[in-house]
C-alpha cells in the first residue's frame, strides 16, 4: 500500500467512526426511556418533576440534538466517553477491564480455528471427492448449521454438569474456564473457515503452474507443500483477520451463556438497563478495533505478495 | 428441459424442497398438530420429564414443549421470512437505485452501505434492538438495518453490468421512460441471482433471529419462540435438560433444511462450475 492509498484508508476510517458515532448517537437520542430519569432511579432517588429537569439540564439533555452531538463528540474526541449509568465508573475503565477477557477468549477460539479448520481443509482439497471431503464437508455443514447458543449449552451440560470438569457458575477467568467458550465458538466459526481453505486451496490446485509441474514430474507433496500452500496463504490471511474482527464483536451469546466477563455480556446487560454512554462506548470501541485489524490484514498484505509492492 | 424433469434431475431440490415444504405445513396446521396449547399453564405439572403424557416434557409453568416447539415453527419461520424478504426489497431497490442513477445517490447509498459493513453486524443488530426495546418487530428491523447492503452491493454490481448492454442503449436512444427501462429489462436480468442469494441466506437468518431473541432482544414470552425458550430452559439446565434439547434440535433440523435447499437451488442455477 502506498502512502497514498494509506491516507486513503485513514480519511475513509475517520469518516466511517464518525458516521456511526452519528448513528450510535442518534440511535440512543431516539430510543424509548428518558435517560435523566434512568439515571436517578439507577442512584436511588425519587424522580420528583424538579429533580428531573436539573438532572436534563445537567446532562445537556435540554439542548438541541446537534449541540447535544457535538458536545458529546468533543469529549469522545478527548477520551472522555462519560460514565456509565449502572456501573458508576467511566465508560473507558469499564472498557478497558472488560476487553482482555474478551481478548484472551477470541484469540484462543482463533488458535483452536486454525488448529482445525486448516488441516481437514487441506485434505478435502486434496481429497476431492473422496470419502474424506465427504466427511469435512458434512462437518462443515452441521458447523454452520447449529446455532451457538445451543452447542454451548450442550457443552455445557456436558462438561459443566455432568462430567463437573468445569463450573457451571462461571465468572472467572483461569485457563480452565476459557477452554469451553472458545471451542464453543471455534467450532462455527471452523466450519466457514474449513470451506474457505478448502476453495482457496482449491483454486490453486488448479492453476496452470500445478499441472506444468505435475507434467515435469515434480513429486505430489513438494507441489503441495511448496507451491501451492504458499500460494492459497494469501487469500486465506485476510479471511483470518476478518475472523478476528467478527470474533472481537461476536462473542455476546457464548459469553452470556458461560458467564465470561468479556465485552460481550457487558453489553448485553448494558443494553438491558438503558446505560446509553456505555452501549455507545462498546459500539465506538468494537468499530474501531474492527477497522484496525482491518487496515493491519491489508498492510500485511503487501508485505506477503511481493506484486503489491513492485505495483504490478 | 420438461418442467417435470427439474425435479428428477435435481434429486438434492426435490428432497429438501419437500422437507421445507413439511416444516412451512407444520409451521400453517399447527394448532392442528399440536396436542396442547402452547399457551396453557399447569403448574402442578411443572418441570415434567418427557413421558407417555408428554412427549418432550413441559416447562416450569407446566405447559408443554412439544407443542411450544411446534408453535415455534410459526414464530421462527414468520420472523425469517419476513426478515429475508425486507432485506431483499430493501437492498436489492437501493442497489438498483445506486447502480442505474449513478453520482451523488450512489455515492451515499454506497458509503452508508460501506459504513454497515466495515462493523460486525452482531454488536450493531444487538444495540438496535435493545436500544428500541425487545419484541419481534424490532429484532427484524435491527437485522435487517444491518443485512441489506449485502443486497445493495449486489444488486448494484449487475445492475452497472447490465446497463452497459446495448439493448439498454436502444431503450435510452427510443425514449423509453426510465421506470419501465428498469422494471422491463434491468430487473428480469438480475433477479434470479438475488433470489439465489436470498434462499440460500434463511438459514442463517433464521440463527441471527433465534440468537437475538436468545439474549432477550426479540420474542418475548410468553411466545413460543425456539431461541427465547432456550433462554427460558438455561436455567435449569441440571434439573430439566429437555427444556433445552428440543428447542435445539428443532432450530438445527430447520437450519439444516433451508440451508441445504439454498445450497441446491445455488448448484442448480449455477451451471458455470459444471
Amino acid at each position: 500500500m502506498s502512502k497514498k492509498q494509506l491516507g486513503k484508508r485513514l480519511i475513509q476510517i475517520v469518516i466511517v467512526l464518525f458516521g456511526i458515532s452519528f448513528f450510535t448517537f442518534g440511535l440512543t437520542y431516539l430510543s424509548p426511556g428518558d435517560p435523566a430519569e434512568i439515571m436517578l432511579t439507577e442512584c436511588g432517588n425519587l424522580p420528583t418533576p424538579e429533580l428531573l429537569e436539573q438532572t436534563r439540564h445537567e446532562l445537556g439533555l435540554d439542548q438541541p440534538f446537534l449541540v447535544q452531538y457535538t458536545n458529546w463528540l468533543g469529549k469522545m474526541l478527548k477520551g472522555d466517553m462519560g460514565h456509565s449509568y449502572s456501573m458508576k465508573v467511566p465508560v473507558i475503565d469499564k472498557l478497558k477491564t472488560c476487553f482482555w477477557p474478551t481478548l484472551q477468549l477470541a484469540l484462543l477460539s482463533l488458535l483452536i480455528m486454525i488448529i482445525i479448520s486448516i488441516p481437514l481443509g487441506i485434505l478435502s482439497a486434496v481429497y476431492r471427492n473422496k470419502w474424506i471431503d465427504y466427511i469435512v464437508r458434512a462437518f462443515t455443514f452441521i458447523g454452520v448449521s447449529i446455532p451457538n447458543f445451543w452447542l454451548g449449552l450442550i457443552l455445557l451440560s456436558i462438561f459443566g454438569v455432568k462430567l463437573r470438569w468445569v463450573s457451571v457458575a462461571g465468572g472467572t477467568t483461569d485457563l480452565k474456564s476459557v477452554i469451553l467458550p472458545a471451542v464453543t465458538l471455534a467450532i462455527a466459526m471452523s466450519a466457514k473457515y474449513t470451506r474457505q481453505v478448502r476453495t482457496a486451496v482449491l483454486e490453486e490446485l488448479n492453476q496452470d503452474y500445478v499441472t506444468g509441474a505435475r507434467m515435469r514430474g515434480i513429486k505430489e507433496s513438494t507441489i503441495l507443500w511448496g507451491h501451492v500452500l504458499p500460494n492459497a496463504t494469501l487469500p486465506l490471511v485476510t479471511l483470518l483477520g476478518l475472523s478476528l474482527g467478527n470474533l472481537l464483536g461476536g462473542t455476546a451469546v457464548v459469553e452470556i451463556i458461560y458467564n465470561w466477563p468479556g465485552m460481550g455480556s457487558m453489553a448485553v446487560k448494558a443494553i438491558s438497563c438503558r446505560d446509553y454512554p456505555l452501549v455507545q462506548g462498546y459500539v465506538l470501541w468494537i468499530a474501531l478495533l474492527y477497522m484496525g485489524i482491518n487496515l493491519i490484514v491489508d498492510l500485511s498484505y503487501y508485505y506477503l505478495d511481493p506484486r503489491l509492492k513492485e505495483g504490478v | 428441459m420438461k418442467k417435470s424433469n427439474i425435479f428428477v434431475k435435481n434429486k438434492q431440490f426435490t428432497i429438501f424442497l419437500i422437507l421445507a415444504l413439511v416444516v412451512v405445513g407444520i409451521a400453517i396446521f399447527a394448532p392442528y398438530i399440536a396436542p396442547m396449547d402452547p399457551y396453557e399453564t399447569v403448574m402442578t405439572e411443572s418441570l415434567q420429564e418427557p413421558g407417555d403424557k408428554y412427549i418432550c416434557g413441559t416447562d416450569k409453568l407446566g405447559r408443554d414443549v412439544l407443542s411450544r416447539v411446534i408453535f415455534g415453527t410459526r414464530t421462527s419461520l414468520t420472523m425469517t421470512l419476513c426478515l429475508v424478504a425486507v432485506i431483499f426489497i430493501i437492498g436489492t431497490t437501493l442497489g438498483i437505485i445506486a447502480g442505474f442513477f449513478g453520482g451523488m445517490i450512489d455515492q451515499v447509498i454506497m458509503r452508508i452501505a460501506d459504513m454497515m459493513i466495515s462493523f460486525p453486524g452482531m454488536v450493531l443488530a444487538i444495540a438496535i434492538a435493545g436500544m428500541l426495546g425487545p419484541n419481534v418487530v424490532n429484532a427484524v428491523i435491527a437485522i435487517a438495518a444491518v443485512s441489506w447492503t449485502k443486497y445493495a452491493r449486489l444488486a448494484r454490481s449487475m445492475v452497472l453490468k447490465i446497463r452497459k448492454n446495448l439493448y439498454i442503449e436502444a431503450a435510452v436512444i427510443t425514449g423509453t421512460k426510465k421506470i419501465n427501462i428498469i422494471l422491463k429489462y434491468v430487473v428480469p436480468n438480475m433477479i434470479t441471482t438475488v433470489i439465489v442469494t436470498a434462499a440460500t441466506d434463511i438459514g442463517s437468518m433464521m440463527l441471527e433471529l433465534a440468537g437475538l431473541s436468545f439474549l432477550g432482544f426479540g420474542a418475548t414470552a410468553p411466545t413460543p419462540e425456539w431461541g427465547l425458550m432456550l433462554n427460558e430452559g438455561r436455567a435449569y439446565i441440571s434439573k430439566a435438560p429437555w427444556l433445552m434439547i428440543y428447542p435445539g434440535i428443532a432450530i438445527m433440523i430447520v437450519v439444516i433444511i433451508f440451508n441445504m435447499l439454498g445450497d441446491s437451488i445455488r448448484d442448480m442455477m449455477d451451471t458455470r462450475q459444471e
